[in-house]
């Protein structure tokens, strides 16, 4: 089988108003065994207006929704920077568990010791695997987790005495990272990476000074090469006073091989939805730990999981915490599944899973040099970047070969970013692609590259097989709507 | 490891393409001094029956186990959660898609979302709603924000002070890099948010009030809505129990400018606090305004319809540095949940679902009040009330958890130190009358 | 995209190096984006104005023009006080892709000092800056 793409039967699916008969009802009424109780009419109004269906209309409509979704579970997703590897069945059981799923948060220490051994559990093994000796759970996504370690920057530095106005951040940075700067109020000074696609230590000292508050850096970086001066950059950091940010969306590439916080970086954040296998959701719920040095403990969100002996409390008397950035305790239910996975990895298996995640990189690196344009060649971690150089003498772009990768049956990678790259085709396809399927990908490439030069009226009407075909986004930003 | 499929083979085929000798050497960039020397000092691998094994027993620690009776709330409830959500919900193609970035093959998730958006704006009778948030306390600080932000000259926001409390520690946190002011509203002697206190208050930019509020009790929004505009500021409206506007008068028909809260009673199950689902809504005027992710409604080349993210310029991959908010994902499998169970319910469902709330609430209450415990305010509230509990309470409710399986309230000491031996019920469609009965029986 | 020599550049307005031109009309000035702008930007979805009575000066940012996919800062060309915005791009922002000199004209200003427009690139000083 050369293509996993094909067509299916697909149905179609009005939206759930449309569908809507008066007096059908989908759930199951609670037997009343109390009186009425009538509220004063005064605060009471009309029923709102929500469709009324039966459970089969309900069934019917989601099941066919669901068919029109790729997911990993049906094909790949080379997405660079997202890590999308394959979501483990049994850690959607453990998070069900009744004494999981059901547990109140405010059941109070002594009846939630098993969810209070779980988060500190998990913390533990977090910081092992980090190089920290602290972690939270609190924040519920990797934004979170850098508006948390930003606040706590910020913090620190006004606890030193001294606020600091600018922070550094890379050209290749997420945008979530000079977003959250600016949630702090502070301003982003943009560093420029080099010719080689890593930070230049003089570039860094040139711009660091003692107004600036430090630096936020993704190690591997968002092209998918190793920061290989990053001691170095740590260093002149901190030397004018300044703290070093580490985003930690690209761990998939090192675990086991580098710990950051071995390496100068002074708070990073995770995210459980990429590197430790939990489920995307279509968009979430996802999760962002953070973790930090010795100097930035004080700092930490509350409540905080405190173990004495064999009991496990939360504190929350804590002077210099930032506070809280949760109503609870942060994710609470993927955090099971993301311990779940680190207990059925190990710490070899883990380190396994980023050297087998770099050599699929590699290895499509090396298979696609030769048709598609490789900014930078050299060695890269987990992911690779490409344009489309090689295509746009035909008048072909980045975007047409990725809706192309539709009809194959595969996702299209990461497209765009980083904006360092023009038209950047950025390829991640983690450790749970086996090389069949990695070759399928390969050849898929190569075939849509030949349409290209063949045939390319054919890719700029891609794609052909999905439910729809490419949409009108201008018109749905310039004429909003936003519901039914 | 069943995840990771490369044999020898596959390996050795594979380096031999890449040119290196062995794993290692794929780390060749990476300076030694910079590799980590240790090895990671994390438990062997479990089977997946170990596994099994071990996490039933931590399940077990907590005591959620079994059936037990939950009269707690305070921003986290127990209702009912049909067969057809966690069956619908687990759907690969739900819970394993990525975000709707390539729209052609995320229809499902996208028109669910739209459907989520639809709905939620008429339980909240609002123009507009996001795709979207962590929970109703983040939101809430996001509509701090927006409201300090859009004010040219007022930089304080009034915030009453029987909002949540963690609704409020979290706003606190967002605005403490700013030079934004929060300034607390007290509560009247009715466990009501004091209007006369805020109309007294200058150069405020929003007002946030939460009803149901923190007591559980009805807030007169109407009269927060004069207030706003007398001082043309925005109208912040908060709730932690989504179910509420399945009967109350819901705040778009107050006229909030904003509208902040939980949706995690919409089908969700507890969790011990998360995930759960922040539900954001504004008017058209400030659609520009709100952060997350919008999906909208157009047609493919076909002329089919189809739905796309829309109004991403709004967002940090677009703006960067400029961006209103950072927020990247939304709670988007919650959403979703959220769609199915509002779609299950329907309209009259959910009337139904929140008026018995109400009956079981005032049962519980009166039930409570014949047994000793004192009433503390006497004004309409929706499924959670205080009352003051007899003295010696504190061991005969832990005594409740051991023997009853039954949790009995949320003390408040600790969010309000003076209320000693004071308690937030809780009662929804869970909750059963021989249970309430056995509570009363066993406080007499 | 289009070259540019397949792109249009009156003489009668003087252009910016952000791509904004401007035009003297009577006591006002009026300003929009150029062909090029427009071109590079893709199809207009909004337009962020500012409102009428802000001041700004030569060089500040007064609003944005976003495509789906990118938001572009627009920068005053001479400083003034504003006194129209062109309310039609409200629903037809893509005047400022088929009419970007005329139709698709975003604000007049009261200009603070007209001599400002002298620091301004003429037709040949624009294309010229285009094409190196």
């Amino acid at each position: 089988m050369t293509k996993p793409g094909t067509s299916g039967l697909i149905f179609n699916e009005p939206e759930l108003w449309e569908k809507s008969r008066e007096g059908r009802c989908g759930i199951s009424m609670p037997r009343s065994d109390v009186p009425r109780a009538d509220f004063d009419p005064a605060l009471t109004d009309d029923a709102p207006e929500l469709p009324q269906l039966s459970e089969l209309d309900v069934v019917r409509h989601f099941t066919r929704l669901s068919q029109w979704n790729f997911c990993i579970d049906s094909g790949m997703y080379p997405l660079g920077s997202c890590t999308m590897k394959y979501n483990p069945k049994t850690n959607e059981v453990q998070a069900a568990r009744t004494g999981f799923a059901a547990a109140h948060p405010l059941a109070g220490d002594q009846f939630s010791q098993g969810a209070l051994k779980l988060m500190y559990t998990l913390e533990q093994m977090l910081g092992e695997i980090t190089g920290f000796p602290a972690v939270t759970l609190q924040p519920a996504a990797g934004a979170h987790g850098e508006l948390t370690g930003m606040l706590m920057i910020h913090a620190w530095h006004a606890k030193q005495g001294k606020q600091r106005s600018k922070i550094l951040v890379p050209d290749t940075a997420h945008g979530t990272n000079p977003a959250s700067a600016t949630l702090c109020g502070y301003q982003s000074v943009n560093i420029k990476s080099g010719p080689d696609g890593i930070l230049e230590p003089d570039t860094v000292a040139e711009a660091m000074d003692e107004d600036t508050a430090g630096i936020m850096i993704t190690n591997p970086n968002t092209l998918g090469l190793f920061e290989e001066n990053i001691k170095e950059v740590c260093d002149i950091v901190h030397a004018k006073g300044g703290l070093v940010y580490g985003d930690g969306a690209n761990m998939n590439a090192v675990m086991g091989i580098i710990k950051p916080g071995e390496l100068g970086i002074d708070v990073l954040h995770l995210n459980l939805h990429k590197t430790f296998s939990t489920p995307h959701g279509g968009g979430g719920p996802g999760s962002g730990p953070v973790a930090v040095v010795e100097e930035l403990i004080p700092f930490l969100p509350v409540p905080k999981v405190q173990k004495e002996n064999d009991t496990y409390s939360f504190i929350t008397d804590c002077p210099d915490t930032i506070g809280r950035m949760h109503t609870f305790y942060g994710h609470f239910g993927v955090m099971v599944k993301a311990f779940a996975y680190i207990l059925s990895m190990g710490g070899d298996g883990l380190k396994r899973a980023s050297q087998l995640a770099v050599l699929n990189a590699n290895y499509i690196k090396e298979s696609l040099k030769t048709t598609l344009d490789l900014p930078y060649d050299r060695p890269c971690m987990h992911e690779c970047v490409f344009t489309d150089k090689t295509v746009q003498e035909h008048h072909i772009s980045t975007m047409d070969m990725a809706k192309r990768l539709l009809d194959y049956g595969f996702h299209p990678p990461t497209v765009y970013f980083p904006l360092v790259v023009d038209a950047a085709f950025m390829v991640e396809p983690t450790e749970t692609e086996s090389k069949d399927d990695i070759d399928q990908f390969i050849e898929a490439v190569k075939a849509i590259v030949k349409e290209a030069a063949s045939n390319p009226e054919k890719l700029k009407s891609a794609p052909y097989l999905p439910k729809v075909t490419r949409l009108d986004e201008v018109t749905a930003a310039r004429k909003p709507c936003l519901k039914g | 490891m069943r995840y990771l499929p490369h044999t020898r083979q596959d390996i050795d085929q594979m380096l031999a393409v890449t040119g290196h000798a062995d794993l290692n050497q794929l780390f060749e960039t990476i300076p030694d001094s910079a590799k980590t020397k240790t090895a990671l000092n994390l438990p062997e691998a479990l089977s997946e029956w170990d596994l099994n094994t071990e996490m039933e027993e931590l399940a077990s620690k907590n005591a959620a186990c079994g059936s037990y009776t939950c009269l707690m709330g305070a921003g986290s409830y127990d209702h009912h959660i049909p067969a057809i959500v966690p069956y619908l919900i687990s759907r690969s193609e739900f819970m394993t898609a990525y975000t709707p970035y390539q729209p052609e093959v995320s229809q499902g998730t996208l028109q669910g979302i739209y459907e989520f958006q639809t709905m939620i704006t008429a339980l909240l009778d609002m123009d507009i709603a996001t795709a979207s948030h962590y929970d109703g306390g983040t939101a809430l600080a996001e509509c701090a924000l927006i409201a300090l932000n859009k004010s040219k000259k007022a930089n304080k926001i009034a915030v009453s002070s029987l909002i949540h409390p963690a609704h409020r520690q979290i706003m606190k946190t967002y605005l403490n890099p700013s030079e934004y002011e929060m300034v607390e509203i007290p509560a009247d002697e009715n466990g009501l948010t004091d209007v006369g206190a805020f109309n007294a208050m200058d150069d405020i930019a929003g007002v946030a009030v939460q009803s149901p509020n923190f007591f559980g009790n009805i807030e007169d929004l109407g009269s927060f809505r004069a207030g706003a505009d007398e001082k043309k500021c925005l109208l912040i409206a908060s709730f932690t129990e989504a179910l509420a506007h399945g009967v109350l008068k819901s705040p778009g028909r107050f006229g909030a400018d904003l509208v902040a809260g939980e949706g995690q009673s919409l089908g969700m199950t507890k969790s011990f606090g998360g995930p759960g689902l922040g539900l954001l809504a504004g008017t058209k005027k400030l659609m520009r305004n709100l952060p997350g992710r919008f999906v909208g409604k157009t047609t493919d080349s076909n002329g089919q319809r189809g739905y796309v993210l829309t109004l991403a310029t709004r967002e940090q991959h677009i703006r960067r540095e400029k961006a209103s908010s950072n927020i990247c994902s939304n709670n988007g499998l919650n959403a979703m949940t959220a769609a199915i169970y509002m779609a299950s319910a329907g309209k009259n469902g959910i009337r139904e679902i929140a008026q018995l709330n109400h009956d079981k609430a005032v049962y519980l209450k009166n039930k409570l009040v014949n047994a000793g415990f004192k009433s503390v305010f006497s004004g309409p509230f929706f499924n959670e009330f205080v009352v003051k509990a007899p003295s010696g309470f504190a061991d005969k409710r832990r005594e409740l958890v051991e023997k009853h399986n039954l949790y009995a309230g949320v003390p408040l000491e600790s969010y309000y130190p003076d209320m000693t031996d004071h308690y937030l019920f809780c009662a929804t469609e869970t909750v059963s009358r021989q249970a309430m009965d056995l509570l009363a029986k066993e406080v007499q | 995209m289009k070259s540019i020599e397949e792109l249009n550049f009156p003489s009668d307005v003087k252009y910016t190096d952000d791509h904004e031109w401007a035009k003297v009309e009577g006591d006002l000035v009026s300003v929009g984006i150029s062909d090029y702008a427009q071109d590079q930007l893709g199809e207009i979805v909004f337009v962020e104005m500012p409102e009428i009575g802000d001041t700004f000066g030569q060089g500040d940012e007064f609003g944005s023009v976003e495509s789906v996919k990118a938001v572009s800062e627009i920068f005053l060309p001479i400083g003034g006080e504003i006194v129209e915005v062109n309310s039609e791009l409200e629903d037809a922002p893509e005047l400022v892709n088929t009419n970007c000199y005329d139709k698709g004209w975003l604000v007049k200003i009261k200009p603070d000092d007209l001599s400002e427009m002298d620091s301004l690139k003429d037709q040949a000083a624009y294309l010229e800056m285009l094409k190196g």
